[in-house]
């Protein structure tokens, strides 16, 4: 194996589309290790970005958006007071992921391209509208975070192609996010069903939402049928009945020893009311 | 084929240099390279905590990070924890409470303790038992090592 310290994204993805072989970048480490370690792969380039300038930069940009470099860890999400009043939802998602010691070196670039449909900062990515840049071989581009991942472990991301950085716009005012997953535990596992939920009210009707699950589907899934059953109203009881039919109706799960079928569908119509209420308080400066 | 690295980083405050291969852990860089065999391994894959050590005051798991990755870092293991013959008030305290039984989660769990005591010199049981979900247990049960970790965040709070 080569271990490459590319210092830019041009060089990054350079060695990656000259590899022979397989390649992997390196963020944090924490799937790309667990893979090496237990033998899933074994990559014959490894190209580590941390060293390239920038990429642990949170950036709040003129008109109120942000902008975070790909190698942002979770703690550092969390000990961002100004970002974190800004997107409590992306924030606490990102912080569900493991153990003190893995938000020491997980990044939400990392859970977003390793394609697990149970990643638990991608539902609210996606809630959150977050685009990323892309380099690569043909240039540059900008894609929606829910178009990013196609099928366990599989990304559209093509041979030489990186992430650059994560954008997440100025979410107006009167909005809110929050996301919540269920699990058997506490702490420390994997979702069952996870949700994020974005909102933003215009004299406390909802005027925009977006709604994603997680866990329920081969990716992390964008559900306009639930954004639609909430705009247009204050989050009323029928709006609240309607957003959890369309959750359910949206989901298309495993069966496992985690939860059935049926099991994580009712749980993704509970979920997503739950996570509504959350951003609905939040929304309201609750 | 072999295509070892060179590396140099801080280790416990010293400067050291190693030759290693890409693929090697930082775990397996301090116990087999550096003879700093008090950082454990458990289960190799992140989840139990044994391995942590502090990468520029950041709590990670050894046994997840690359040992290349440590060049130009500063590391701290356990064996930077008491001061010559004394013990730092934390391996006091487990030792007075009983908080371990074979010792092999100990090493991890005092340096996550100790970072937490860094940030936070009075953290409830509640942020204890959170910060401290990564680091698992199999003989003592967690109870003995709460209450260890809280008198010994008393007794540095008493002694600042
Ligand atoms: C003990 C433990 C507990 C965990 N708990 C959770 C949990 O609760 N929830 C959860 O969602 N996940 C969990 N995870 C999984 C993992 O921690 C997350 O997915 C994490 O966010 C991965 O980020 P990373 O920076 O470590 O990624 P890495 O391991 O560095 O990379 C992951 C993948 O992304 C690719 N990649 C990285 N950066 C880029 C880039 N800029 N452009 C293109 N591709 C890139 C790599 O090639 C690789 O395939 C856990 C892992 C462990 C070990
Ligand atoms: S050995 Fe590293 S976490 Fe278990
Ligand atoms: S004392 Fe044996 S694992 Fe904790």
């Amino acid at each position: 194996m080569n271990y490459h310290t590319p210092s830019n994204f041009s060089d990054a993805s350079a060695i990656a589309s000259s590899s022979k072989g397989k390649t992997r970048f390196l963020a944090g480490g924490t799937d790309v290790l667990v893979q090496m370690r237990s033998d899933i792969i074994t990559p014959d380039d490894l190209i580590d970005v941390k060293k390239i300038q920038g990429v642990k930069d949170i950036t709040k940009n003129k008109d109120g958006s942000w902008t975070l470099g790909i190698a942002v860890t979770g703690a550092e999400m969390s000990e961002h007071a100004e970002f974190k009043k800004a997107w409590p939802g992306l924030v606490e998602a990102t912080d569900l992921i493991g153990s003190t010691q893995i938000q020491g070196r997980a990044t939400i670039v990392g859970n977003l391209c390793n394609g697990s449909p149970a990643a638990d900062s991608v539902p609210a990515q996606i809630a959150a509208g977050a685009t990323v840049s892309i380099i690569g071989p043909s240039g540059e581009r900008i894609v929606a975070v829910e178009d990013i991942p196609t099928g366990p472990s599989k990304t559209s991301l093509g041979k030489g192609e990186l992430i650059s950085a994560i954008h997440i716009p100025d979410r107006g005012k009167n909005a809110g996010d929050a996301y919540l997953r269920f699990i058997p535990r506490t702490e420390m596992d994997i979702a069952v069903v996870g949700c994020g939920v974005s909102l933003r009210l215009d004299n406390g009707i909802i005027a925009e939402a977006r709604v994603a699950l997680g866990a329920v589907a081969p990716t992390v899934l964008l559900v306009d049928e639930c954004s639609k059953a909430l705009i247009g109203t204050k989050l009323d009881e029928t709006a609240l009945k309607k957003l959890a039919r369309a959750a359910e109706n949206a989901c298309n799960p495993i069966n496992d020893k985690r939860g059935t079928i049926e099991f994580r569908t009712e749980v993704a119509g509970v979920l997503a009311v739950r996570t509504a209420k959350k951003a609905y308080d939040r929304a309201q400066g609750k | 084929m072999m295509n070892n690295m060179h590396v140099t980083a801080k280790v416990n405050g010293d400067e050291v240099e190693f030759l290693c291969d890409p693929r090697e852990t930082l775990l397996d860089v301090l116990r087999d390279r550096l003879n700093l065999t008090g950082t454990k391994e458990g289960c190799g894959t992140g989840d139990c905590g044994a391995c942590t050590v502090t990468v520029d005051d950041r709590l990670v798991c050894s046994c997840l990070m690359l040992g290349v990755e440590a060049s130009g870092k500063s590391i701290g293991t356990i064996e930077g924890m008491a001061e010559e013959d004394t013990l730092h008030p934390l391996q006091k305290k487990f030792v007075e409470h009983a908080a371990l039984q074979c010792g092999i989660c100990t090493p991890g769990i005092l340096v996550a303790a100790k970072n937490l005591l860094e940030k936070n010199p009075d953290p409830n049981e509640q942020q204890i038992r959170y910060w401290l979900a990564g680091n698992l247990c199999r003989c003592t049960g967690y109870d003995k090592i709460i209450r260890a970790v809280q008198d010994a965040a008393k007794e540095m709070r008493e002694a600042s």
